[in-house]
């Protein structure tokens, strides 16, 4: 082997197994994330030094129960296994199992022993097995699967070193067989590894299985296999229950021979008194709607303060570039356009990582499980299911990471539903919008000395946009029509206390996704909006200046107002002012003019790009000072009625419509990519914009 | 003869062996998360709204809505 080339080891276990403990224990922070060719699936990608100082890499495979794929995430583990001729075929592959779970983990075992690649087995959590009295010889389980097992523990690390070592020497696929395939199917697979040059009898079985679930192969390949299974009858569903009995009673052999001692069983451990109470038809829920109080409080209280400190150093950032750099439309660009583009993209990083803090937390616990029992029976009213809870919870902070968080959902039309539906509950990016407008048409007082008016317009709007979900939910569910059924097959794993340093790195991965993720949009549509509001026809723009002092003719007027209506002027007259004029006879209805209707289309890219509209177009020049933006918007006066321009008919209707329309590139392109085609992105724009023009219409009829 | 009981026939805290698996797609799913015939298995507690229900089979403890428990026919 070359030395530029490191060795490739795949990690592969089941959900829950300890797996990403693992891969954090062999490649620390050295760890990336990429995609898997074609689809969204992340690949976690880690680089390990090994006792010969040579350098590894890792892969971390999402967790599965069996070669043969259930959803999006479980295929990629299939393809990237039985692709024997890519070159990111893995070298080795270390197949974890939790050892108090053994007879189940066996199951992937020996699937991957029988596709014939160097493996090594792990024994997680060594420790609980010995404290429940369980004994098993390793060194007969070893002979018996023909590869090195290793015991681990991959809370404390022990045992990695020894792994390493293992992984170093030289390792052959095992020689045992354990599902030597069915007679009936011999001579279809000599055909397909004649044809396709497969060198292993099982790889030749699974293109027979599921050659469609494979994406590797060729068209020309796929119609030769289907070819094979049309003339050898070869029934793929009554082959793979025969395979699993035929696994599972080699599994059992194995284990009277490798078990010294029993389970005692006498005693309830730990997770089943918790669920006790945790799952408790009083309790269960009152410590659900509990934690997530607490989780809503910590995203908005404990991230104000680093989020105002973001903010602060943008704006400082911004100052900097203009007094530093020369004079010119680079600056400008810099100064307008890149990095206040970048502290919008900063500004949601401190509610992001306390979001996902949390959701590691009650991942690592094994908590997350449970929700997903206690709600299943509810979400499913709504042709949702249980697990579309974690993305409606995530939806909060931000619906890209909750989109990408539905790919647990292994039915197709609950995933969509839940997809369709997730951008709908109030997202961080709002928050900046609904807090400006309530400032401005709800009063701040108490109502019977300590409800504070405010805040409970803020909480209404989250549960609006909840209630809009869940509707939305339903109404989708009837209109979508499908056969697939519905199913629900989860594992509840016992209770643990979560892994600190994997909480960590959860936090970073997902932080880190959002920044590169959403950022490299919020950041282009930043500098094209930029371009829009400081370019128009004409040279109205270059010479704002004599313009303004034009109009006021006599009237002496000091240097700074005379600077914010330049600003103001030019804004009118850019391109992007001449947009907002265009569709104001649309919006005109819900009782807005063109100046909101510049903010509606600079928001469409992003919501939270309202604030710094509205800062621009009544010129208050810096974002920052909120408490200034409210009293220009509070001054501003409405032409027709010469009362004020945002009456709280105005301000209801535009915080109605902010509630439901799709306005997120970013969530967009995500939908786009996780469901593969611009359909669903599309008929979710159209019905998100549909609602929220008219519920915000009803809203202003109603109010003025 | 009578008809077979279900799983989504036990009460909690009750023990029986898999006597068969009726619904021809879930089978297999089924079986690779260890509901075998002729596998022991626990019928633990239901969730607060009566469904899903969590059982222990082939050594861990596995939830499942009692559509799909009602597919697991028993021997008691």
């Amino acid at each position: 082997m070359p030395a530029s080339q490191p060795l490739k080891i795949a990690l592969v276990g089941n959900p829950n197994s300890g797996k990403s403990s693992l891969f954090n224990f062999l490649t620390g922070l050295n760890q990336k994330i990429g995609n898997f060719p074609g689809v969204t699936v992340e690949k976690h990608i880690g680089q390990c030094k090994m006792p010969d100082k040579s350098t590894a890499q890792i892969i971390d495979l999402p967790g599965i129960y069996s070669l043969y794929p259930r959803s999006l995430d479980e295929q990629i583990v299939s393809e990237f296994l039985l692709h024997h001729k890519s070159p990111d075929c893995p070298d080795k592959v270390v197949v974890i199992v939790d050892a108090t779970n053994l007879k189940r983990s066996l199951l992937l075992v020996t699937q991957i022993i029988d596709v014939g690649l160097p493996t090594v087995l792990v024994m997680n959590m060594m420790d609980l097995v010995n404290k429940a009295g369980i004994s098993y010889n390793l060194k007969a389980l070893s002979e018996e699967l023909g590869v090195p097992v290793v015991p681990i523990n991959a809370r404390t690390g022990m045992g990695i070193e020894q792994l390493k070592e293992t992984l170093t020497k030289s390792l052959a696929p095992s020689e045992k067989i354990v599902f030597p395939v069915f007679d009936e199917a011999r001579e279809g697979i000599r055909l397909v590894r004649q044809e396709l040059h497969v060198d292993n009898d099982y790889e030749a079985y699974q293109f027979l299985q599921q050659p469609h679930a494979l994406n590797f192969l060729k068209p020309e390949e796929r119609a030769f296999i289907d070819g094979v299974k049309e003339s050898f009858k070869f029934f793929p569903g009554k082959f793979h229950g025969a395979e699993t009995v035929q696994r599972y009673g080699f599994i059992q052999k194995l284990l009277d021979k490798i078990t010294i001692q029993q389970a005692d069983h006498s005693v309830p451990d730990f997770s089943t008194r918790a669920d006790r109470i945790l799952t408790h038809r009083v309790w269960g829920y009152l410590i659900f709607a509990a934690i997530l109080f607490l989780i809503f409080q910590a995203i908005f209280a404990w991230a104000t303060v680093p989020m105002d400190f973001i903010d602060g150093l943008f704006a400082d950032l911004s100052n900097l570039a203009i007094d530093n750099l020369p004079e010119g439309p680079l600056t400008s660009m810099l100064a307008e356009g890149i990095i206040p583009g970048l502290g919008g993209i900063a500004i949601f990083i401190p509610q992001i990582a306390i979001l996902f803090a949390f959701i590691s937390i009650l991942e690592e616990s094994g908590y997350m499980a449970r929700v997903v029992f206690l709600m299943d029976k509810i979400m499913r009213k709504f042709g949702l299911n249980g697990k579309s809870v974690v993305p409606l919870m995530s939806g909060v902070a931000c619906a890209i990471p909750a989109i990408m968080a539905t790919r647990t959902i292994d039915n197709w039309k609950e995933r969509i539903i839940t997809i369709l539906v997730t951008p709908l509950m109030s997202c961080s990016a709002r928050l900046p919008v609904f807090t400006i407008l309530i400032a401005l048409i709800v009063p701040d007082e108490l109502l019977w000395g300590f409800i504070n008016l405010q805040g409970i317009a803020l909480m209404g709007l989250y549960l609006l946009g909840f209630a809009a979900a869940v509707i939305s939910a339903i109404v989708i569910n009837m209109l979508i029509k499908v056969t697939e059924r519905s199913f629900l097959l989860m594992e509840m794993p016992q209770y643990r206390w979560p892994k600190w340093s994997n909480v960590g790195i959860t936090i970073m991965d997902k932080t880190k996704a959002f920044v590169f993720e959403a950022g490299k949009v919020i950041m282009a549509i930043a500098v094209v909006l930029w371009v829009l509001a400081s370019y128009g026809p004409g040279d109205k723009l270059d010479r704002a200046e004599e313009y303004v002092t034009e109009q006021h003719g006599t009237a002496t007027i000091d240097e700074q107002e005379l600077e914010d209506q330049v600003a103001a002027f030019r804004l009118e007259h850019s391109y992007a002012g001449i947009i907002g004029k265009a569709i104001e006879p649309v919006i005109a209805p819900l009782g807005y003019d063109w100046k909101i209707g510049i903010a509606l289309i600079t928001s469409f890219a992003a919501r939270e790009v309202f604030v710094g509209t509205m800062a621009t177009i009544y010129s208050i020049g810096s974002v920052e000072d909120q408490t200034t933006i409210k009293s220009r918007m509070k001054a501003e006066i409405n032409p027709v009625t010469g009362g004020p321009r945002y009456t709280p008919a105005v301000g209801f209707s535009l915080l109605v419509f902010y509630t439901f329309a799709m306005q997120c590139m970013s969530t967009l392109a995500v939908v786009y990519r996780e469901t593969k085609g611009w359909k669903w992105p599309i008929i979710q724009l159209t019905y998100m914009t549909v609602l929220a023009y008219l519920s915000a219409f009803l809203v202003y009829q109603i109010f003025s | 003869m009578a008809v077979p009981r279900n799983v989504a026939q036990m009460k909690p805290g009750e023990l029986a062996i898999i006597a068969g698996l009726v619904d021809e797609g879930l089978s297999v799913k089924l079986m690779e998360m260890g509901c075998l015939p002729g596998a022991q298995i626990r019928f633990n507690f239901t969730a607060p709204l009566g469904d899903p229900v969590c059982i222990t089979v082939s050594g861990y403890q596995l939830s499942l809505r009692l559509e799909e428990a009602s597919t697991i026919l028993i021997l008691d």
